[in-house]
């Protein structure tokens, strides 16, 4: 048995504090929800988990037959999108899954006791597990298109390190915000179709005049999916230049999404 | 989608020393207020103009007011009450799903919510696969469940079919793989919220048998039934809620009395 906890609602422990608390004490539950999701995605289609790795290499085939003319001089185009679409579809899904589980699955929260982060921090989860199983069509496409995996891949672990950060503290603002109006899950995917064509995903950056340079420079994302490409792609090393935006970008969005979010997280009970 | 509503901001009373260490559930004018939009609003945008322009009207009514009570180790406490008159939201605020807008709430120990049996289930996945989900969602670890599945699926009853898609159970078979799993260890707390009618009879029978053997064992115990028997039968006290306030307290028979001559 535990030993016997109290809970007292008039404890004053700030609730940002308290989240992470609960969530450390949850995490078997947080590992059983990545499991979930991961089980369930494809438990009746035939090839099952098999989709996770097919699905980016389907859509980097299609945006390579579509762009390879327009992109020629990029070099072993369909290495560079699969790479880029990596990190770019693990921030758009977790994301998006973090915001419609707590929307549409949040009915448990009015019914018995969990962190309320938990749907959030274990979409990210899952986002991982599908980032991780994609590196196998990854690492075949660059052996393909004669991109080497090199050392600097060992960086790699900072740059998802990085985005999940990012990820979790955006997924955690706009779920707060979807709770209040439902209007933003839909908003949200306009917004990504957008950011998406923002980002250098399916374009090189050199493509970008010289002087719509700002808009990059403003995306938050662009220093993000960067940080990720470099070493896997470019096979090189980030330079300190390139790394401290990212990590600044990263920390202060979680700071930002996990005051916002435990600020609000009481409420959730009532509203969703 | 559900009443739009709002909490209130939370006004925490000042700590004191904890009480009496007997009482396993303490509530102190506990009072919870919900706000709903006199019309929703559903957008950002109207919210801001609405906003701007001061439209934005609030009823506020209270779902609880002013609720003293407390529940003792070894101790089963009924609530009665109509539809509607704060049992659910009471049973919420011990469970800590809300948190009181008013008022102190102290519950010692583990709450074992038998409010909505099997909530988190996935469709999809086996029973066992569920047992270990479940386990989580009650704050159990994956090496505790292993510990406790043996006895959940033999309390179960379920047999072969814990290997099968839970889509495939009946209601009944849902509903006793969910309390066996609510109640595969011993709580401090125990919530139950009508939910004895599980399964056939000689199941509501081993259920009743094992909520009395938590009760010797020190649990204390929270119970909403609409039927006054249940009541009179198995709680040392009741309480009767009416309009989110306490009407009676007391013993269950005075109480159940109060409750027919003067509210159902």
């Amino acid at each position: 048995m535990q030993p016997a906890s109290v809970y007292d609602s008039a404890q004053l422990i700030p609730h940002a504090l308290q989240e992470f608390k609960e969530a450390l004490k949850y995490r078997h539950l947080l590992f059983q929800l990545v499991r979930r999701d991961i089980l369930t995605r494809y438990r009746r289609s035939f090839l099952g988990v098999a989709w996770t790795m097919l699905s980016p290499l389907g859509i980097m085939l299609v945006l390579s037959f579509v762009f390879s003319q327009l992109f020629n001089q990029t070099r072993a185009y369909p290495a560079y999108i699969l790479c880029n679409l990596m990190a770019w579809n693990f921030f758009a899904q977790s994301t998006t899954s973090a915001m419609n589980s707590l929307v549409w699955g949040g009915g448990l929260l009015q019914r018995i006791y969990i962190p309320r982060a938990s749907f959030g921090i274990s979409a990210i989860g899952s986002g991982i597990v599908n980032l991780v199983l994609s590196f196998v069509p990854l690492v075949i496409v660059m052996t393909l298109t004669g991109v080497p995996v090199r050392i600097t891949a060992a960086f790699l672990p900072i740059s998802l390190l990085l985005l999940a950060c990012f990820t979790l503290g955006l997924g955690l603002l706009i779920s707060t915000l979807a709770v209040y109006f439902p209007d933003v899950a839909e908003m949200y995917q306009i917004i990504l179709t957008a950011w998406m064509y923002l980002t250098p995903i399916i374009y090189p950056e050199a493509i970008i005049p010289a002087k719509y340079n700002f808009v990059l420079r403003l995306n938050p994302l662009y220093y993000l999916v960067k940080l990720w490409r470099l070493p896997l792609y470019d096979g090189r090393w980030p330079t300190w230049g390139e790394v401290w935006p990212a990590v600044l970008i990263a920390f202060g969005m979680l700071l930002v999404g996990w005051l916002v979010f435990t600020s609000k997280s009481d409420e959730f009970a009532y509203r969703v | 989608m559900n009443l739009p509503i709002v909490s209130e901001p939370i006004k925490t009373s000042a700590k004191e020393p904890v009480t009496d260490p007997e009482e396993a559930v303490h509530l102190e004018a506990v009072s919870v207020r919900y706000r709903v939009p006199s019309e929703r609003v559903r957008t950002l945008k109207e919210y801001f103009i609405r906003r701007l322009k001061g439209e934005v009207h609030m009823r506020t009514f209270w779902a609880l007011q002013d609720v003293a009570l407390d529940v003792k180790r070894g101790e089963v406490f009924g609530l009665v009450g109509v539809n509607g008159a704060g049992k659910s939201t009471l049973l919420k605020v011990v469970a800590r799903v809300l948190r009181p807008t008013k008022g102190r709430v102290i519950v010692r120990g583990r709450v074992a919510p038998l409010l909505e049996l099997g909530a988190g289930f996935h469709p999809e996945l086996t029973g066992t696969e569920n047992i270990f989900l479940n386990g989580a969602l009650l704050g159990f670890s994956r090496h505790e469940m292993q510990e406790k599945y043996d006895q959940i699926v033999e309390f179960s009853e379920l047999g072969q079919f814990i290997d099968a898609p839970i889509r495939t159970y009946s209601s009944g078979m849902y509903a006793r793989l969910g309390f066996s799993v609510a109640t595969a260890s011993q709580p401090d707390v125990l919530i139950v919220d009508e939910v004895l009618s599980v399964g056939d009879e000689a199941f509501q029978e081993k259920c009743a048998a094992r909520i009395e053997s938590f009760r010797q064992q020190g649990a204390a115990i929270l119970l909403v039934s609409h039927s006054m028997p249940t009541i009179e039968a198995m709680c040392q006290r009741a309480a009767w809620l009416d309009h989110g306030s306490l009407k009676a307290i007391g013993e269950p028979v005075q109480v159940i009395r109060a409750y027919r001559e003067r509210g159902g």
